[in-house]
């Protein structure tokens, strides 16, 4: 059947448009990034200048750890709206457990962390076992983790100013290139090889591309879906951390309204909200395009509030062009 | 030999508003096959699935190898042995054909969480030799046939190297050579004493690959006999209690006027030059092998996928159909092959699925939907039709997967169309259900309609037919009239490539 060449013709014009279709999205958006890299160059001499840079790695490494958390729950095919809120509670633990408490700064690491997974945990209990959709329980744990930051740091930021070394974390810099941009980095690096070597990995696709089937395979999915939120609220734990060694501080009031970009970046990344399919570094690239934009825009003075409008219209114009990608298919 | 590997007894099982097992009870033996037959909604998918841990008994007794067992959730049945491959495909059309295989149990490497993709794939390529199957084990599965799915189901379930392989309908979307060839995987799985179960409604499978037949009617067990010991007709009578229906034949056809006419349709590297008429009246068949470009022919007069070339005319007038609401306009109804993914709506209702694509007829002033006029039909369909449903507000996907398929049906005979596509119309469907929809599509094309049917089953085709049309790879390869078809020259046709390679 193979030699006969009309089948062949089908064979290859369906290889042909599988490979078109899975590298075009990762291609365009690396383009378009290149693209208004260059524009924003061109346009202002201030753009390209070493410290804008930098200034635009470090803008782009909360976003970006809260994005790359997220992708897991979004390829599974949930949400994850607390990501935000939970960020800041981590920020706020931390500082208690430094601040108040006066213990050792790697306790207070922990805490942060530890106060994400916990977060996450509860909503992928919440999900998996209490079948609430993902959408409810994380807007529950959203104004949860919100309400918890206010009352345990009573309304007011935490400062970190006993301990210095705190806020090296973040803003200590090798070769001009602060901290925060390298752990941004390589926790995409750890997350890339999670989501694509590990079973934890391959079950995130599993249940976003067909969760019954990945029952009936045998594969506890409650379970597994609860490690891919605890996972996702670790990230944004860490996220929690640089944040609030950047500000040196921990915001209370801070946080909510980055959930919303973080999932714009795993969108615009090519992450389908539909779940089954997304990489790590779709959404890193996606991140990347939400703060270059950001930052063009101001240098070329626009004001901000018509920034918020065109990264909206990013957005949509990015899930468009997945669409059109996929009719194609 | 005749060491029993299964028995179930006086199995229970009750769904909201359905009693869908009654008292029934079940025996597999080493190296056999066991064939399980009954009509749609019989239960038999329902009692596989208790075996499987899918659903849990209300009551009742497994035994395995003579241990009385629980079997909770599909891990456990898996850890005991036994592996089923479900009616509905169960894949993850995201993942690759290897990573759907070894969903669950991947080989690891180095710390216990690392994926070995490099063995998944070897094992993969390994267990496709094996069965000489040609599927490359990196293809996406969302990227193959419907066919090709259902393959890669087998080679997963056949993988676990199970003592008990259970299939409900394996052989629903394959055809001939792939039949041939899974027939002969379940032949070499016997002889080295595997169980096997197998659910079919096609009658000619039982005598060709089961040793004995176990008969299910409305949830109950009715009896377990050695095939070569009755006749089909024997299980069709314990299997539909005591009526027996006869095949219905084709009407002649009156009138040669032509509704609908397709003129050198074309689409690159998949349909060439396909040119044919259909008169009014008539039931034109499209045979041929899986692959052919049938069901894209259909899907392209439908508007459901663009051609490059070609025209379409409906009663002698060109059209443009670009989707399908063009194509129900010009009445142009389509029954597609893979009902479950493009027929019904599951979490709809049977009311609403069944009105669903003629819900303009039963509007009443101001566009509220007439209720009483959209039940009188959808209850008129049930009825004539004959789908087992608790009543009209049940969720389709709770149905049998039999009667799942009726619904469609029943959808596009309200709809009432003058041109009507069916693809695989009586895949799935039991032989009583068959020859009602036999009749039915007689009585439309009776009544003027006309008619297109796909099919797989040469009988089907050579007792339904006015005229047949056979494709090979994308091209129309033969016509035959019913007078001139037989078996062997549908079969002819559909394999000559030669000639198209030389054309
Ligand atoms: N999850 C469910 N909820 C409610 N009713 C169900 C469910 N599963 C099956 N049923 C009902 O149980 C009965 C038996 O269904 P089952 O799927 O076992 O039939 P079957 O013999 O496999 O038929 P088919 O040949 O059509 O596949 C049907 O009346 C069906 O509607
Ligand atoms: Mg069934």
């Amino acid at each position: 059947m193979q030699s006969e060449p009309i089948a062949r013709e089908i064979e290859i014009a369906k290889k042909g448009s599988v490979f078109h279709s899975d590298a075009t999205q990762k291609l365009l958006a690396f383009a378009s990034l290149i693209v208004m890299f260059i524009v924003f160059s061109l346009a202002s001499p201030n753009f390209a200048r070493f410290n804008n840079i930098v200034g635009i790695l470090l803008s782009t490494a909360v976003n970006g750890i809260l994005a790359v958390g997220v992708s897991f729950v979004i390829v599974t095919g949930g949400i994850d709206l607390s990501i935000g809120t939970v960020m800041t509670l981590s920020a706020v633990m931390a500082g208690v457990v430094i601040t108040f408490w006066r213990l050792p700064i790697f306790l207070g690491l922990l805490a942060g962390v530890a106060t994400g997974g916990l977060c996450g945990f509860v909503n992928g209990t919440t999900i998996a076992k209490m079948k609430i959709p993902p959408f409810i329980s994380t807007l529950g744990m959203m104004m949860i983790s919100k309400g918890l930051s206010l009352v345990i740091s009573g309304t007011k930021p935490i400062y970190f100013i006993d301990t210095p070394a705190f806020r090296k974390i973040a803003m200590g810099t090798v070769f001009g290139i602060p901290y925060a941009v390298l752990i941004f980095f390589c926790s995409a690096i750890v997350a890339n090889l999670i989501l694509t070597r590990t079973v934890l990995g391959r079950y995130t696709f599993a249940l976003g591309s067909n969760e019954e089937a990945a029952r009936l395979s045998g594969i506890n999915v409650d379970r597994w879906k609860i490690g891919v939120y605890t996972l996702g609220g670790m990230f944004s734990g860490l996220a929690g951390l640089i944040m609030a060694s950047r500000l040196n501080s921990a915001q209370p009031a801070l946080g909510q309204g980055y959930e919303l970009e973080a999932i714009a970046a795993v969108v615009i990344g090519g992450t389908s909200l539909s779940g089954g399919e997304g990489s790590i570094l779709g959404t890193v690239i996606g991140a990347f395009i939400m703060s270059v934009l950001t930052n063009g825009l101001r240098i070329l003075s626009i004001p901000q509030e018509w920034q918020t409008v065109v990264i909206g219209v990013i957005v949509i114009l990015a899930v468009y062009m997945d669409i059109i990608r996929r009719q194609r298919r | 030999m005749s060491d029993v590997l299964v028995l179930m007894k006086g199995i229970e099982k009750t769904f909201p508003g359905v009693h869908a097992l009654k008292n029934c009870d079940f025996q597999l033996r080493a190296g056999e096959v066991h064939a399980l037959v009954g009509e749609n909604g019989a239960g038999k998918s329902t009692l596989m699935k208790v075996l499987t841990g899918v659903y849990t008994k209300d009551a009742g007794h497994i035994l395995y190898k003579g241990q009385e067992v629980e079997i909770p959730n599909p891990k456990a049945a898996q850890d005991l042995g036994i592996a089923i491959i479900h009616q509905e495909l169960h894949l993850m059309p995201h993942l690759t054909v290897a990573q759907n295989i070894f969903i669950g149990r991947e080989p690891r490497k180095g710390a216990r969480f690392v994926l070995d993709e490099k063995q998944i794939n070897k094992d993969a390529q390994d267990l496709l030799d094996m069965m000489h199957l040609d599927l490359d084990p990196k293809a996406r599965v969302a990227d193959l046939t419907v066919a090709k799915q259902q393959m890669v189901e087998i080679v997963r379930a056949l993988s676990f190297n199970s003592e008990v392989l259970i299939m409900d309908e394996p052989t629903s979307m394959l055809t001939g050579t792939e039949i041939d060839e899974l027939f002969r995987i379940i032949r070499e799985l016997r002889s080295r004493g595997v169980g096997i179960v197998h659910i079919s409604h096609r009658m000619e499978e039982l005598k060709q690959i089961s040793d004995r037949v176990t008969v299910m009617r409305d949830g109950r067990y009715i009896a377990t006999v050695d095939t070569h010991a009755v006749t089909i007709d024997k299980i069709i009578s314990m299997m539909v209690g005591q009526e027996i229906y006869e095949t219905a034949r084709s009407l002649p056809l009156e009138t040669n006027k032509v509704v609908l006419e397709v003129k050198s349709l074309s689409r690159a590297g998949v349909l060439k030059d396909i040119s044919f008429q259909l008169h009014r009246g008539e039931i034109l068949s499209f045979a041929g092998l899986v692959g052919a470009g049938r069901t894209e022919v259909a899907r392209s007069i439908f508007g459901a996928d663009p051609f490059d070339s070609g025209q379409i005319l409906v009663h002698g007038n060109e059209v443009q159909i670009r989707t399908p609401n063009d194509a129900v306009k010009y009445g142009i109804g389509y029954l597609s092959e893979d009902r479950r993914r493009y027929g019904v709506m599951p979490t709809m209702d049977v009311e609403t699925n069944i009105v669903a694509a003629a819900l303009d007829k039963f509007l009443g002033s101001f566009g509220w939907v007439n209720k009483a006029s959209s039940r009188f039909a959808a209850e008129a369909q049930v009825n004539d039709l004959r789908i087992r449903t608790p009543s009209l507000e049940q969720r389709v996907r709770y149905l049998s997967g039999g009667n799942q398929q009726k619904v469609v049906m029943a959808k596009w005979l309200v709809r009432d169309c003058d041109i009507l596509i069916c693809d695989e119309p009586t895949r799935g469907i039991d032989v009583g259900a068959k020859s009602e929809i036999y009749k039915l599509l007689n009585d439309l094309a009776g009544s003027g309609k006309a008619i297109i049917m796909i099919s797989s089953e040469l009988p089907e085709i050579l007792r339904m037919s006015h005229r047949i049309i056979v494709m090979c790879e994308g091209q129309i390869t033969g016509e035959l009239t019913a007078a001139e078809a037989t078996q062997e020259r549908i079969l002819q046709y559909a394999t000559r490539r030669e000639s198209i390679a030389r054309n």
